[in-house]
């Protein structure tokens, strides 16, 4: 049975913060069918629509969903980063959970379903395996009055699955080496400064939301 | 307001291995502070966390036990009342320092409990894992710090005044990623008393006559 711990600010997502309703989400991805489906051409990014549901009208469906998809993939990534199948169920219970809690964080103009997920699986992780909290730079949040562009939004979630493309399509020597370092097989200093992973576009793209929620903060 | 002219980032291998969390507490920390304050970092930091979700993405699929749906159902609905608090807070970007640093000194400067190590220096050891150790150094404005090398990491990262070595200068939210056995006496600007978080994950060693002196200073 899982402790309340599991909600303790150590398994806190990264902040990406933003507590806006996408509006129009749908109409503003494509040829304006509305779509909750994952990965379908015209969603706006897979698992995009399911988290705002979560975020925004606490929709239960929608976080099953997320739970089935992703629950399997938190486990797996806990076992390869050293946990055994037990732990790593509990974690992942505890994962989920707290995707349900902090979906008020998710900012899609900063990170995909996909990586946001991977923050909380990380800190549990850490939490967990190293007994550390991990220190997270000062929360960045949209003010009352603003949200991300859905150009943001859009450029974001596309240079995100460039990037999975782009993983896979390594060689598969150095995949291994940047998984490897994923699930906390390499030392820092093992950690080449060279990924092969094309890292520029996605970066100056979030450089850019920075600069407009920055902007908004004034 | 966010520091624009920073000068002096983290490398990829650091940010890549932050984002792996792999990681001591200690420099964790000081990477948390200068993303406090650096957008380009923050940025390359989203970066790095896009590629663990992309590794996220390729893991094979493990099933969940029977009754796993059921029990995270059940404590979303327990926790439910509480969650999603929606307070909206300003950055306090007009303190010194950044909210992960606060958090470990129990609040701004004026929390700080420093303890004199001799030349008008003072530091304060920040409780982190003891793998790597975090400290805060107040430097008089023109003092030298020792001369030493080390063998593992030393970071540092200004967070008021500014001091220069061989490297360069550095100012507010500029941070200096000493690589292994680089000497170097990293001064203080003359116009104001520096701040600094300091973080080593190996003990210093010092040159010359100044050891006797800096022994105490780094407490090591």
């Amino acid at each position: 049975m899982m402790s309340t711990a599991v909600l303790s600010s150590d398994c806190d997502p990264a902040p990406v913060a933003n507590r806006r309703e996408i509006r129009d989400l749908s109409h503003e991805a494509g040829d304006g069918k509305k779509t909750l489906t994952n990965g379908t051409p015209n969603s706006i990014g897979p698992w995009v629509e399911e988290l705002v549901a979560i975020r925004d009208l606490r929709d239960e469906t929608a976080f099953v969903r997320v739970f089935e998809h992703f629950g399997p993939r938190v486990k797996a990534f806990l076992m390869k980063a050293g946990m055994d199948s037990a732990l790593a169920e509990e974690c992942a219970q505890e994962a989920l959970v707290t995707v349900w809690n902090k979906s008020h964080l998710y900012d899609a103009s900063r990170a995909s379903p996909s990586t946001w997920i991977f923050t909380i699986a990380r800190n549990k992780k850490i939490d967990v395996l190293r007994k550390q909290k991990r220190p997270e730079p000062e929360d960045l949040v949209w003010g009352p009055q603003a949200e991300p562009e859905q150009e943001d939004i859009i450029g974001l979630q596309q240079e995100s699955e460039h990037l999975g493309r782009a993983l896979r399509d390594l060689p598969s020597k150095q995949r291994d080496l940047i998984e490897k370092a994923y699930f906390g097989e390499l030392s820092h200093s093992e950690i080449a400064e060279q990924t092969g992973l094309p890292l520029g576009t996605i970066k100056s793209r979030i450089r850019l939301a920075l600069e407009r929620l920055r902007h908004q903060m004034k | 307001m966010i520091a624009m002219t920073i000068k002096h980032h983290l490398p990829d291998e650091l940010l890549m291995a932050y984002s792996a969390g792999e990681l001591s507490e200690a420099v964790n920390l000081i990477l948390a502070t200068h993303i406090s304050l650096c957008d380009d970092c923050r940025a390359a930091l989203a970066g790095y966390d896009a590629v663990g979700g992309a590794v996220l993405d390729r893991c094979d699929s493990v099933p969940m036990s029977a009754s796993s749906l059921n029990s995270v159902l059940e404590l979303i609905h327990a926790q439910d009342s509480t969650a999603q608090e929606k307070e909206f807070r300003v950055p306090a970007s007009d303190r010194t320092l950044p909210e992960p640093l606060a958090a470990y000194v129990g609040g701004d400067l004026d929390s700080v409990h420093w303890r004199p190590v001799g030349m008008g220096v003072k530091q304060a050891i920040l409780p982190t894992s003891s793998d790597a150790t975090a400290r805060l150094l107040y430097i008089p404005a023109g003092t030298a710090i020792p001369d030493h090398s080390h063998s593992g990491l030393e970071l540092t990262l200004v967070l008021q005044g500014a001091f220069q070595d061989d490297d360069g200068y550095f100012g507010r939210g500029d941070i200096e990623v000493a690589s292994e056995n680089l000497h170097h006496t990293p001064v203080a600007d003359i116009s104001e008393d520096c701040i600094c978080l300091a973080v080593t994950d190996a003990p210093l060693k010092f040159k010359g006559w100044m050891p006797r002196m800096a022994q105490p200073f780094l407490g090591i």
